[in-house]
């Protein structure tokens, strides 16, 4: 009962960690058994419709019901009451139906794979594939799961702008929040501008694809170009919103585990976050620079794209400044943190390759973009969500990992997610287009390479899971945090209390 | 045409595609630069040996590091609006070829700028057994375009979208359902050129290859008559 109604705010983040975790290995089995399928040439599950239902499952799935499930919905939950010092968020029902929003939506997802031919559509869904190109309900109910989980984070993102703005503690004005609040609540307002542009998008496909409109058909005077702009003006701003929350995390772990009492430039990591929410929402076209875009409109949208570098640029170099003049600690946590910094340097380096719109024509839907994307998620926002796991781990359970077996987890897990997907940029380079369930034999090595890769990282987090089950069972208490007094989170008991604050914290300066 | 264990762009078949890999050549230089540097300052950070707790802000150092990557991009980005513009930067061209995506299978059709349909083709994947280390990319008829003319190439669809692309022309055009995307392309030597469908297009996706020959004018001709 406590669960299903829960409105503590700490209850629901473990929820959402729970739930994501669950979806994660669900992700985890679809990428496995598309590795499978590229590990050899020729059919291995048999049916390629059934390898395109993967495909689209296996994003859906790692965006919708991992990513920001637990980063947003574990750690944003769990972290922002305490550390803004607010009693629990602003709206604590919303933030229950938030959660369970998130089972039917999921629920249907799974049912759309399970009916009729299953929804191969990708997870951009692009019509006429996704009207009259999947006849049956498949595709209904994809857009119905996204319906629901639109309104899920769309009620989350309510949420937490009116408990940032609202609930802080007197003394602590916006220059002084800590900057993984920063970035849940950019993230938020992202959420808030750009879900409802999707919600009409797939709304319009649904009454396309039942109601006999012609919103994207051209027999009706349609056209398929305007779903792709309004997919991707949620899109674009979507992938911010997968990594801004990380980057708040990161900026904590650095800053806590380096003994520095803050990041190096405070202000300018605040800005540079803003300006890249903003930024976000005015390049979605280099995503459709081979539909056939004006010249002088595919000139803007690569150069409004590299301006996005600027301030990413800023934050990275700021966390290596943080290193200066540190103490490293050379913990866990620490070192998914160095992790993220390389490999997110090299897949926004590699998304500057393919900003250029004259070079992307070459490289549009090969795996150069697969390389890229999974170098920023599978590097960037996964290492940020395991690493924040490990590190706050203690606060959540009371009880402690074995730093040991969690390097160990960690090293694997880098050569794993390295192996998997480095060799993807030759294949993409060479010229092997996406969502291929069989390719010609000239790709087989690197494809090779790439399941190999795969396996590693599945034991990896198999290995984790093994770890966090230990690590409940041997309850080794926690007795003390060892972080400076600027992460208010830690100055609880762990796990905190039910009711962590029962008076307003105070700010000293 | 790909080759084993390659790992980078295929040999260029047009003169575009020369310049994209000079750019793409240009670009991996600075983005590699960017790269060492963030490694070489990461780990001399980690190695530093001094400690200052209070060594959080520099409005000198963040001053650089902003203006920096700007003139950085600025680089990038003049050399890639060029190419841009250059790509898009189409003569008269006499040879005007359509191309028609369908599931799954790409259909051609010549002709002039003044006359009919001189000739249509379609060309289906060649079944996987049998077709020995070409697997997946031979047809059983192939488009032929004379070397050195510029063509205009029509893309467009019967279905859903599909995107029509050669990479070692460095050409690529998404065949939308009631729109016609323009390539411009040169062919500049006589080779055998293979490409694959390049947007998600129901199950046999991966099944609907290009294959392009380049041959001279008059072998150009014959072929059309053959049609």
């Amino acid at each position: 009962m406590k669960w299903s109604g829960a409105t503590n705010h700490k209850d629901i983040g473990t929820l959402y960690l729970l739930a994501g975790a669950w979806a994660g290995f669900v992700g985890a089995a679809m990428s496995v058994l598309i590795r499978l399928e590229l590990a050899q040439c020729g059919s291995f599950l048999g049916n390629d419709q059934l390898y395109n239902v993967l495909v689209t499952a296996h994003a859906f799935v790692m965006i919708f019901f991992m990513v920001m499930p637990v980063l947003i919905g574990g750690f944003g939950n769990w972290l922002v009451p305490l550390m803004l010092g607010a009693p629990d968020m602003a709206f604590p029902r919303l933030n229950n139906l938030s959660f369970w929003f998130l089972m039917p939506s999921l629920l249907l997802l799974l049912l759309s794979g399970a009916v009729e031919a299953g929804a191969g559509t990708g997870w951009t869904v692009y019509p006429p594939l996704s009207a009259a190109g999947h006849a049956g309900s498949s595709v209904d109910f994809a857009i119905f799961s996204l319906h629901l989980a639109g309104v899920s984070s769309l009620l989350g993102a309510v949420n937490f702008i009116s408990t940032i703005f609202n609930l802080r503690v007197f003394g602590m004005y916006l220059d002084l929040v800590p900057l993984f609040v920063w970035a849940v609540l950019l993230t938020a307002v992202l959420l808030l501008l750009s879900l409802p542009v999707l919600a009409g998008a797939i709304t319009m496909l649904l009454t396309d694809r039942n109601l006999n409109s012609c919103f994207y058909d051209v027999s009706g005077g349609g056209d398929p170009i305007l779903y792709q702009h309004l997919f991707w003006f949620f899109g674009h701003p979507e992938v911010y919103i997968l990594i801004l929350p990380g980057f708040g995390l990161i900026s904590h772990i650095i800053a806590q585990e380096t003994s520095k009492k803050e990041v190096f430039g405070v202000l300018g990591m605040i800005y540079a976050m803003a300006s890249i929410g903003v930024l976000g929402f005015v390049v979605w076209a280099h995503h459709m620079f081979t539909v056939g875009l004006d010249t002088d409109t595919r000139a803007y949208f690569t150069s409004a794209t590299m301006i996005i570098a600027v301030p990413t640029g800023i934050k990275i170099f700021s966390w290596v400044g943080t290193l200066y003049g540190s103490k490293p600690s050379y913990s866990p946590s620490f070192m998914w943190a160095l992790g993220f910094i390389f490999l997110f340097t090299l897949g926004g380096l590699t998304g500057i390759v393919l900003s250029n719109s004259s070079l992307d024509i070459v490289l549009h839907d090969t795996y150069y973009v697969v390389a890229h994307f999974h170098y920023v998620l599978s590097m960037g926002a996964v290492f940020a969500l395991l690493g924040s796991l490990i590190h706050w781990f203690p606060l959540f359970t009371g009880v402690t990992l074995n730093p040991v077996w969690a390097k160990a987890q960690f090293f694997t897990m880098f050569v794993g997610v390295n192996i998997t997907f480095f060799p993807m940029h030759f294949l993409g380079l060479a010229g092997m287009p996406r969502r291929y369930a069989d390719y010609p034999d000239f790709f087989f090595t690197w494809n090779m390479v790439a399941s190999m890769g795969s396996i590693v990282s599945l034991v990896s987090i198999l290995f984790l899971l093994f770890m966090i089950g230990e690590a409940l069972g041997s309850h080794r208490c926690v007795l003390g945090s060892k972080s400076l007094n600027t992460s208010l989170e830690l100055a609880h008991s762990c796990p905190p209390m039910t009711h962590s604050y029962s008076s307003c914290p105070s700010i000293y300066k | 045409m790909m080759s084993w264990c390659q790992l980078g762009f295929q040999d260029a078949g047009s003169y575009f595609m020369e310049e994209f890999i000079y750019f793409h050549d240009f670009t991996m230089m600075i983005i590699l630069g960017v790269l060492s540097y963030v490694v070489v300052f990461l780990v001399l950070g980690l190695l530093s040996g001094w400690v200052d707790s209070g060594f959080v802000e520099g409005q000198l150092i963040e001053f650089m590091w902003t203006i920096f990557p700007a003139l950085i991009l600025i680089q990038i980005a003049f050399p890639s609006l060029l190419l841009l513009y250059l790509i898009e930067d189409f003569s008269k061209s006499f040879l005007v070829c359509k191309v028609i995506g369908h599931q799954w299978y790409w259909s051609y059709e010549i002709k002039t700028e003044s006359s009919e349909i001189l000739a249509s083709v379609d060309c289906y994947m060649l079944p996987r057994e049998g077709a020995f280390g070409m697997r997946l990319l031979l047809t059983d008829e192939f488009l032929m375009l004379p070397i050195n003319v510029p063509v205009r190439i029509l893309v467009t669809s019967d279905d859903v979208i599909h995107s029509w692309t050669l990479p070692s022309l460095g050409i690529k055009g998404d065949a939308v359902p009631g729109r016609l995307n323009q390539l411009n392309v040169t062919l500049s030597r006589k080779a055998m050129f293979y490409g694959q469908c390049s947007e998600i297009c129901g199950a046999n996706h991966s099944f609907m290859p290009v294959m392009l020959m380049g041959v001279t004018s008059p072998q150009f001709f014959m072929w059309l008559d053959r049609l």
